[in-house]
């Protein structure tokens, strides 16, 4: 059957996320107080046909790990719906 | 010796490379197609460039999509292999997504895309004022990489200033260290975000890119032809 699966990509936890600081800026001249840090990612969906959960999810992972983040500045979820 | 420009969608310093290589440094200069899968005609001795520009629209990330492309499993045999590559700009950046280099290029920490001369010192001791063209070119390794590329002097350009103090004013991106350009271990893959090709014609003001390729390409891949150099 066919799964949905959603990757979240987000930058490492270490890394300074320049985007995210920018929209930083911009919620504060919004006047959106109390948001004290922004950092911006990914999230992909993919359509997986596969004979169970557990299979999709692998695949994901491995297509995460191959392309669809870089380990030396992201990390990923992958969760199956 | 000759060198291989490979295109690929997006590319837009192909041009520039083609012509500083062949009319200023008069190098035999091919064009190579992204869509084909060999790399005929090169040996060892060769040199591929990967071009700056936008290769595949910079989707997903930049130089991620166009790793996989034909050709480039082609370059990588070819690195693997000892054959010469240099990678300047978005060419850095897809050497570090194929792993022919460490690390990655993370999106500029001014939030500006930078386009401006900078002065880079490599092991000339030199400053040479370069220009940088891009968004995305912070280097970053995590702390062993980046000792081991400080211990087998893989760095092999830093931001500095016009008189070649490397400060943080002169880092246009808040490159780790302020490196500019790196090598791989075997010292045959080269990866720098500045563009060289930019600045090698009397016409346009600057030569100092010739420098760049005298340094990096005479010297540590033993071209055979020398080019003229002003």
């Amino acid at each position: 059957m066919t799964y949905t699966v959603q990757i979240k990509v987000m930058p490492l936890k270490e890394l300074l996320d320049p985007q995210g600081k920018a929209v930083m800026g911009g919620l504060q001249n919004l006047g959106i107080k109390n948001v004290e840090d922004v950092r911006i990612g990914k999230n992909i969906t993919l359509q997986i046909d596969a004979a169970s959960a557990e299979e999709a999810k692998q695949l994901a992972e491995e297509a995460s790990k191959k392309l669809l983040a870089n380990p030396v500045m992201e990390y990923f979820e992958v969760s199956v719906n | 010796m000759k060198f291989g420009v490979v295109v690929f969608p997006g590319s837009n310093c192909d041009r520039d490379m083609y012509d500083a290589l062949k009319y200023d440094l008069k190098q035999e200069v091919v064009m190579l197609w992204h869509k084909d899968k060999e790399l005929p005609g090169f040996t060892t001795d060769d040199c591929i460039v990967l071009p700056g520009g936008f290769s595949y629209g910079d989707y997903l990330r930049c130089g991620a999509i166009a790793r996989f492309s034909p050709l480039m499993q082609a370059v990588i045999d070819f690195a693997n292999k000892g054959g010469k590559v240099l990678g300047v700009c978005n060419g850095f950046q897809i050497l570090c997504e194929s792993g022919l280099l460490p690390g990655a290029l993370l999106r500029n920490a001014n939030q500006q895309f930078v386009c401006k001369n900078v002065f880079i010192k490599g092991e000339e001791g030199k400053a040479l004022k370069i220009p940088v063209a891009h968004g995305e070119g912070r280097y970053y390794a995590d702390k062993a990489t980046l000792r081991q590329l400080e211990s087998d002097n893989q760095i092999i350009y830093r931001y500095c200033d016009a008189d070649g103090n490397i400060t943080d004013a002169a880092n246009p991106n808040g490159a780790t260290d302020n490196i500019a350009g790196i090598c791989n271990a075997n010292r045959n893959v080269f990866g720098m975000m500045p563009h060289p090709e930019r600045a090698c014609s009397e016409v346009l003001g600057n030569t100092d890119g010739r420098r760049v390729f005298k340094t990096l390409l005479i010297k540590n891949l033993q071209l055979t032809a020398e080019p003229v150099l002003a």
